[in-house]
Formats: C-alpha cells, structure tokens, sequence
C-alpha cells in the first residue's frame, strides 16, 4: 500500500515532472516556491486535473495511467484533501460537513452523523457541531476540515498549504494537532507547503520542486542542513556557495576561498550560518582563519537581531545583535570586516 | 447650498443632473397619474367584478407554471452554460438570449409556425393525440414561458459563475459525483440566484402581452390575462383599465421589494 506517481503536465510555460513515491502511514512535504508546480501535482493527484502523461497508482490500483486511457475521476479515488481555506460548505451544520463523504460513499444519514461526531470529538470540536462553518475560528475550520478528509478513510490525504491562511499563533497550535492526526493516519500523505516549517514538523521527507522539477529530497534535517539550492538556503536561513574542495580550504566558484574543518574534494557546497558570522568595523587579529571584506548592502529585523545582507568576494547572511548593529553604525554600504571560524562552516559534496 | 461648505458633495454638474431629474420625472409620472386616477372608492366594487378576479387568477396561476417550467428546464440550460466545456457554448447562449431582445409578437407568431394546427409539431400533436395548443391556457403558459425562461437562464448562470467552483472541486475529493454535487453543494450555494431569477422571470411572465394575445388570443376565462384585459377595458371601460393596472402595479412592486431582499441582502452564496 503506497502511493506510486509520475506526474507530466503543463501549465502555460511551465512544465512539471515530478516523480513520488510515498509509503503508506509516510509523510511527504513538496515544498517550493509560489508557481513551482506543487498545487498542478496536488491537483492531478486528486484526479482534480488530468495530467498530460505520466501515471499514478495507489494501493497498485492505477488512477491515473495517460498511456492506458486511464483516469479515474475525483470523487472515486479514495482520498481526502484539506484545501488552503478550508472550503466547508457553507450551507451545512460542521456534523453535516463532516458526515458529507461518508453520506456520499452510500453510508446512512444517521451513521454517518454519528462517525462525524466521533471524528469532531478527535478534533476537540464536539460541542461546534450543530454550527455553521461561518461560526467558527481559522483554527477551528482547518480541524473541522481535516476531520471531513480523514472521516472517509482514504487510502491519500491531500493536504494543500493547509496553515498558510492562519495566523501565526493559531497555526502552531493547529501545526501540533495537524502531526498527530498524520501520526495515526495510516495512508499515505501528501503535503504541499511553501513553508519549511510545516514541512520540518510534519514530514518525513521532503521534496524540493523548483520550476516543475526536484531540486531535492531527502528526510526534512537533511535538506535543512544541507540545502541543495539557494532556495532552501533562504528559506532555512543559510548562506550556500558553491566551489571545490581543495583539502582544508574550498575555492569558490565566485572566487575566493573558506577554510573548513573537514578536508574536502571535488565539487561542494558550503554552507554558513548568518549567527555563526562576525562582524568586524576594522580586519580582526587572531583565530578566525576565514576574513572577507564585505559591503553591508541590506539589513532587516529578526527577532531579537539584525539579519545583514552583505556582498563582496563571499556573499553572507550575518546576523547581529541590534546593540552590535547599532555600535558599529552600520548603514547600507558600509565596508566591514566578516569572518566565520572554520569549524562552523558546513561543507558537503555537490 | 450651503455657504460653508462641510464635507460637502462635489455636486452633479448641471448637463448629467437636468437629463437626470427629466428621467426620473419620465419614469415617475405615468405610475403617479395612475394613483391619481383611480377610483379609490368604489376600488372594492370593480375589484370583485367577474372579470377582474378571472384574470387575476388566471394571470397568477400562468405566470408561476411559466416559472416552474422555466426553473426546471432552465436552471439546468444556466449550469451547462456555466460550468459543462461543451463547445459551441458562446452560440448556445446567444440562442438563449434571443427572445430576450425579440419582439414578443413576433415570437407569437414564431410559436405559431410551431405549435399552430398547421406547425411544424402542431399538425404532428393534433393528427397523432388530437392536441390542440393554440388559443388554450397551455399557451398562454408556453408563451409566457418562451419570453420569461431567458431571465432566468441569465441570472441563474451568473449565479453559478460568481458561486466558487472550488466548493464544488472539495465535493468531488469528498466522493460526490457531479449531480450529487449540484444537488447537495451548488444548489444550495445559488439558491439566492436562483430565487432571484425565479422572481424576475415571474414578473416578465405576468406583464407578458404580445406573445400571449399572439399565440394564445385573448378569450376571458381561458388566455386572457391581466395585461389583456387591461389594453380590453381601455376601449371600453377606462375606469376599470386603471384599476387593473393599479392591481398590477402593486403585483410589480411587491415583488421589486422581494428582489431588493434578496438583492441587497444575502445577495451571495457567503455564509
């Protein structure tokens, strides 16, 4: 029991071709840029878009097969989705919202009202039940939803940004609650996110889809600590460069060197923390093998620190405390000094 | 006007605001005149003449049977020009829309070619059941029908197309094939719409006149309605004219007030 799919469609100029495999009770997190062509494969998955070739098979029982002729419409695959903006249909009560797959898969109005009470109580949402979706939080639809996907049993759960229109208090809360109902769920799932958070506190594995194409994959810390593409470096908070290893030292392919702990060889990437960068108003003495002169060309608030764009040989991420930022008397264009001790530079192959 | 000027409107330039008020004027006058001339006192007396109550009545009960065959016909033409990929769809719609700008007369006589003893189904319906429609209650119906059916055609599709589809996508993933689908989510979602039309394509049913003394003549008891009783008495009677147009000008307005309602109220499908 799995999800096995090969998806081939286009989308105006873009051209998506993504191959994935998903274990059953496996949690995949396709994260990726707005237009990458997460929401076509969602959709195609869904059987909510016919793709243009490729196959997808469930339980090895085909959905979709382009070469065959096959293409089994939504409302008989056996999945759940939970849309962005929940999409509960407004004129019914949340028991009726939830029971609406059970009543259309032939199940009796009373039974399937009674499963849906059961699933509003896995969601701490019993007492809402007699309520219009109207009536309830963001936070509440979103569980009302998820209960109206999971209530089927399906065999694929579908999941579309579904914390992106929360606000941030709400959506840790429904985030926890969203990884232990993935945690019980014993089918394969699918979550399409273009936040790395959700895809590091709810995925197994993660694929990263740039322009209808992987750019990665590999379990969520992996490609948090090793970003493959400037992309996931932003979104992780790293500096990536390229350049090639040459013992203790790697030249980059933008010029310049960076010394590293571990000898390296070959093609590599090395990646920077911004709070493993300091910054200097002169060239510091001593230990830190690794001195650039940079150009402050961007600083915004992060947190507690100032997160500092800087340009020169080796572009970095700083980040500085918004006492430090204001001693030095940093402004856009500043000249500084940046260095990053060897043993905090992460360098892995290409 | 005031001299000092709070918040003030930055006023109607003078060449929109005269055409403006003459318009209204326009519009007005007429309904005011009626109200003026009617014989409020003996309105009792010419409201329970015969005459009057069989048109009202027949008027009534044809107007909504037009409706409900437009509703169950043409909300399904309004969902298959919305939502189905069918081609030739733009060519459909302005079929549809045809006997909106058609002159009703003529689309008497059009159903006449049709369904008159010697039309096209006509001759076919009185040789093979020995139906005669012409001149019968069931044309005042069709008639009425023909020339109301294309308003809700109209508004039921622009309903459809304001509803949002993606409802309709989250029944498909939740098991609900396409007539469960309309059924049980669009249905409901357009119900407004649906209602909206309903009464519109009800008030062009009542006022219906050129088809239906076309098609179905003017016989009282049988096809004549309210609009043709009232052109009736005007050459005989023009006292009772005015009171059946009073009759129908508070029919109008009553239902103007329940497409406000429905209009300006919950005008959407938002919960």
């Amino acid at each position: 029991m799995s999800l096995d799919a090969a998806v081939r469609v286009q989308r105006g100029v873009l051209h998506v071709e993504l191959d994935v495999h998903v274990e059953d009770g496996e949690v995949l997190a396709v994260l990726g840029p707005n237009g990458a062509g997460k929401s076509s494969l969602l959709r195609v998955l869904a059987g909510l878009l016919p793709p243009d070739g490729g196959r997808v098979e469930v339980d090895g029982e085909p959905w979709d097969d382009v070469a065959a002729g096959v293409h089994l419409p939504a409302h008989r695959r056996r999945l759940g989705m939970v849309f962005q903006d929940h999409l509960l249909f407004p004129h019914l009560t949340v028991t009726d919202n939830v029971a609406f797959g059970l009543r259309t898969r032939g199940a009796g109005r009373r039974e399937s009202r009674a499963a849906a009470r059961e699933w509003l109580a896995r969601v701490e949402l019993a007492e809402f039940g007699s309520r219009r979706p109207g009536e309830l939080s963001g936070g509440q639809a979103q569980r009302v939803a998820l209960a109206r996907a999971l209530a089927g049993e399906p065999a694929l759960l579908l999941l579309d940004e579904p914390l992106s229109a929360l606000d941030a208090r709400t959506r840790l809360t429904v985030r926890a609650e969203l990884r232990r109902h993935l945690g019980d769920f014993p089918g394969s799932t699918v979550l399409v996110t273009h936040d790395p958070v959700d895809a590091m506190a709810l995925a197994d594995r993660v694929l990263v889809v740039e322009e209808g194409r992987v750019v990665q994959a590999g379990p969520p810390g992996e490609v948090a600590r090793r970003p493959r593409t400037d992309y996931v470096a932003r979104l992780v908070g790293l500096s990536l460069l390229a350049g090639a290893g040459e013992g203790a030292t790697v030249r980059l392919d933008g010029g310049g060197r960076v010394a590293v702990a571990e000898p390296a060889s070959g093609s590599v990437f090395v990646a920077v923390r911004p709070e493993s960068v300091a910054l200097w108003p002169d060239p510091p003495h001593g230990s830190p093998r690794n001195v650039w002169p940079v150009r402050l060309v961007g600083a915004t608030p992060h947190g507690a620190t100032v997160r500092c764009e800087l340009d020169g040989e080796v572009p970095l991420l700083a980040d500085v405390t918004a006492a430090a930022f204001a001693e030095l008397g940093l402004a856009p264009g500043a000249e500084l000094w940046a260095s990053v001790k060897a043993s905090e530079v992460a360098v892995y192959e290409r | 006007m005031r001299g000092q000027p709070r918040r003030r409107d930055p006023g109607i330039p003078l060449p929109l605001l005269v055409p403006a008020v003459a318009a209204v004027t326009f519009l007005v006058l007429p309904l005011v005149a009626l109200l003026i001339r009617t014989p409020w006192s003996d309105l009792a007396t010419q409201l329970t003449l015969p005459g009057v109550g069989q048109a009202l009545r027949l008027s009534l009960l044809s107007a909504s049977l037009a409706t409900a065959v437009s509703l169950v016909l043409g909300v399904p033409l309004a969902w298959v020009l919305a939502r189905s990929r069918i081609r030739g769809r733009g060519v459909l719609r302005a079929l549809v829309t045809v006997p909106l700008v058609l002159p009703p007369v003529v689309g008497g006589v059009a159903l006449f070619l049709v369904l008159g003893r010697q039309g096209i189904l006509g001759r076919w319906l009185d040789e093979t059941f020995g139906l005669t429609i012409p001149f019968t209650t069931t044309a005042v119906v069709i008639a009425e029908t023909f020339v109301a059916m294309p308003f809700l055609v109209i508004s039921v599709e622009g309903a459809l197309r304001a509803a949002d589809a993606r409802y309709e996508e989250a029944a498909a993933t939740l098991g609900a094939d396409r007539w469960t689908t309309f059924r049980r989510v669009t249905l409901p979602l357009v119900a407004p719409g649906i209602a909206a039309g309903a009464v519109l394509c009800w008030a062009r049913a009542l006022g219906e006149f050129g088809a239906t003394i076309t098609f179905a003549g003017n016989f009282p008891g049988t096809t004549q309605t309210m609009p043709l009783a009232v052109y009736l008495a005007l050459q005989r009677d023009p006292e009772s004219a005015i009171v059946l147009s009073v009759v129908l000008l508070a029919v109008s307005l009553a239902t103007l007030l329940a497409l406000r309602g429905r209009w300006l109220g919950r005008a959407g499908a938002a919960p």
